[in-house]
C-alpha cells in the first residue's frame, strides 16, 4: 500500500492524525497532515483505510497493489 | 442480506457504500442520487471554486476507478420518490422500483428560498458556477443570511471585487451558534474587509431589482444570494411511515427502522455523548455516520451506538475556524487561550457543568487536541478550568 496526500486539498482537520497517529502527523503552524510512513505495514492497512474515508477533503488516497 | 440500497450519492452515501464493501459485504450495492455528477466535495465551493482557485473536476470525491472497484449498481440522474416498506422497495422517478433487504438514507438537505425570481443558492456544482459567473469586479451583491455559508461567500466575493451587503436578522451574525462575543469578532472582520455588514434586518423577499426588507427601505443589488439556511430531502419518505421531524429521526445506532439507516445532513439522530438528538451539517459527521449506519446495518448483533464529538471548519478571509462539540444551547463560551483582539484564540464552551466544545481560530493542533479529547470524555468544566 502507498499513500498519495494531495497536500492543497488538505484542510487540517486532523481526522487522519487522530485515526492512523502513527502513519500522519499534523504541521504546528497551520495543522496540514504530514506523512509520516508512506508505505505503512499491513499491521497498519485498516487505520490507514479508515484515515482515507473520513478525510473530509478526499487528500488522503491509497494505492493498494 | 443481499441487497443494500443507499440513497443520496454524496458524502455520506459514498462512505456507506465503501464501508459496506470494506467490511466484507459482496452482495448487490446499489447507489441512487438525483445529481448527475458522480460524488463530489461541497466544502470547496464555496471557497476554492467560487474564488476560481479549482476547476470543477478537483471535487471529485473518487476517481472513476475507485467507484468501479466497489462494483456499484450505480444510478446516477435518478431521483427516488417513494419508499414502500412492505414490499421493501425504492421508487424512482422514471417509476421503476428497487428492491432492497437494507436501506441507508442519506439524501442530505436543499437550501430554504425565498419568495421572488433570480437569487442564487449554493448547494450544488450547478449552483457555486452560476453564482462564480456573476460576481466581477464591482458587481453589487446582497448576501441574505451571515451564517458560516454567507459568510464565507462574502469573504470570497470581496476577494474578486464584488461590492458586498451582508443582511443578517440577528443583531450579532453567528451567536447562537459560537456566542456573542465571537459572533463580533466575526462582524468586524467583515467589516475591515468592506463588507456592508447590516444587522437586526429582516429580508421578506427577492425582487429582480435587490431584496425587500421588513419595515425598512428595499437594498438595491445586481446578484442576489440566500443562505438562510436548509430544509432535508425526506418528502420521498413521507408515506413510509418513517418518524419524519426536521430530519429522518433515528436513535443512538443512526437506525429509523431495523432495516433502514440514515446519515449525514438528513438524519436526526440521538447522539449519546451529549443525550440530545441532533442533525448536523458537517462534511466530517457525513463520512463518520456513514460509515457508522454501513457497519451497524451489516453487523445487527454487534452494534455500536454513534456517539462522535462534531466537527467542522470554515474559511473566512485570512481566518480558519475549527470547531469541536455541540455549541448550540451552550451557556457560557469562554477564551482560553489567545486574544480576540489577535484573532487567535480558543474559546470552551460549557452547557452545566461540562464541556461541550471547543472552537479554535490560527491555533496549532496540539493546542486542540486536548480540548477535543476533554469533550469526548465529557469532562467536568472545573476539572479544567
Ligand atoms: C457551499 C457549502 C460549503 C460547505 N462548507 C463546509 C465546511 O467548510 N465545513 C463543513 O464541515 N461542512 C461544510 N458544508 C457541509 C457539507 O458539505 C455537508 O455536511 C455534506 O455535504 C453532507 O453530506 P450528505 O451526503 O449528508 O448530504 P448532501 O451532500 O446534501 O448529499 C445528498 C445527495 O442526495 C441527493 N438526493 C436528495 N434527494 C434525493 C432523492 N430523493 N433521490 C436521490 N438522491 C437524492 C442530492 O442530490 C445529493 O447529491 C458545506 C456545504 C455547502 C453546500
Ligand atoms: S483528515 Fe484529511 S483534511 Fe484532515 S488533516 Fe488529514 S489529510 Fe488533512
Amino acid at each position: 500500500m502507498r499513500i498519495e496526500f494531495d497536500e492543497p486539498k488538505c484542510v487540517a482537520a486532523g481526522q487522519c492524525a487522530m485515526v492512523a497517529p502513527g502513519v500522519f502527523d499534523q504541521r504546528d503552524d497551520d495543522g496540514v497532515a504530514i506523512v509520516l510512513d508512506a508505505t505503512p505495514g499491513p499491521e497498519r492497512f485498516d487505520e490507514v483505510r479508515e484515515a482515507a474515508a473520513v478525510c473530509p477533503a478526499a487528500a488522503i488516497r491509497l494505492v493498494e497493489a | 442480506m443481499n441487497r443494500i440500497v443507499v440513497v443520496g450519492a454524496s458524502a455520506a452515501g459514498l462512505a456507506a457504500a465503501e464501508t459496506l464493501r470494506r467490511e466484507g459485504f459482496a452482495g448487490s450495492l446499489t447507489l441512487i442520487g438525483e445529481e448527475i455528477d458522480p460524488p463530489y466535495d461541497r466544502p470547496p465551493l464555496s471557497k476554492q471554486i467560487l474564488a476560481s482557485t479549482w476547476d470543477a473536476e478537483r471535487l471529485a470525491l473518487r476517481t472513476l476507478d475507485q467507484l468501479t472497484a466497489l462494483r456499484l449498481d450505480l444510478r446516477l440522474g435518478a431521483r427516488a420518490t417513494g419508499l414502500d416498506r412492505q414490499e421493501r422497495t425504492v421508487r424512482l422517478s422514471d417509476g421503476t422500483d428497487v428492491p432492497y433487504d437494507g436501506l441507508i438514507v442519506a439524501t442530505g438537505v436543499r437550501p430554504c428560498r425565498l419568495p421572488g425570481p433570480g437569487a442564487h443558492v449554493l448547494r450544488t456544482v450547478k449552483d457555486a458556477l452560476a453564482l462564480r459567473r456573476t460576481l466581477r469586479p464591482g458587481t453589487r451583491l446582497a448576501i441574505v443570511g451571515a451564517g458560516f455559508l454567507g459568510a464565507e461567500c462574502a469573504a470570497v466575493a470581496r476577494g474578486l471585487g464584488c461590492e458586498v451587503v451582508l443582511l443578517e436578522p440577528a443583531p450579532v451574525p453567528l451567536a447562537h451558534a459560537v456566542g456573542e462575543r465571537i459572533g463580533q469578532v466575526l462582524s468586524q472582520a467583515h467589516r475591515d474587509h468592506g463588507v456592508d455588514l447590516r444587522t437586526g434586518v429582516t429580508v421578506t423577499g427577492v425582487t429582480g431589482a435587490g431584496v425587500s426588507i421588513e419595515d425598512g427601505e428595499p437594498v438595491a443589488a445586481d446578484e442576489v444570494l440566500v443562505a438562510i439556511g436548509s430544509r432535508p430531502n425526506t418528502e420521498w419518505l413521507e408515506s413510509s411511515g418513517l418518524t419524519l421531524d426536521d430530519g429522518v429521526v433515528c436513535d443512538e445506532y443512526s437506525a429509523a427502522a431495523p432495516e433502514i439507516y440514515a446519515a449525514g445532513d438528513v438524519a436526526r439522530w440521538h447522539n449519546p455523548l451529549f443525550g440530545v438528538p441532533m442533525r448536523i451539517e458537517h462534511r466530517t459527521n457525513a463520512a463518520e455516520q456513514g460509515m457508522a449506519a454501513a457497519r451497524n446495518l451489516l453487523n445487527p448483533a454487534a452494534r455500536k451506538p454513534f456517539a462522535p464529538v462534531p466537527y467542522f471548519w470554515s474559511d473566512q478571509y485570512d481566518l480558519k475556524f475549527h470547531a469541536y462539540g455541540y455549541l448550540r444551547g451552550h451557556d457560557v463560551a469562554e477564551v482560553v487561550e489567545g486574544s480576540l483582539a489577535d484573532r487567535r484564540f480558543l474559546a470552551a464552551y460549557r452547557k452545566d457543568d461540562r464541556v461541550v466544545g471547543a472552537l479554535a481560530v490560527g491555533m496549532p493542533p496540539k493546542a486542540i487536541r486536548p480540548w477535543r479529547q476533554a469533550i469526548a470524555l465529557s469532562t467536568a468544566w472545573k476539572d479544567l478550568r
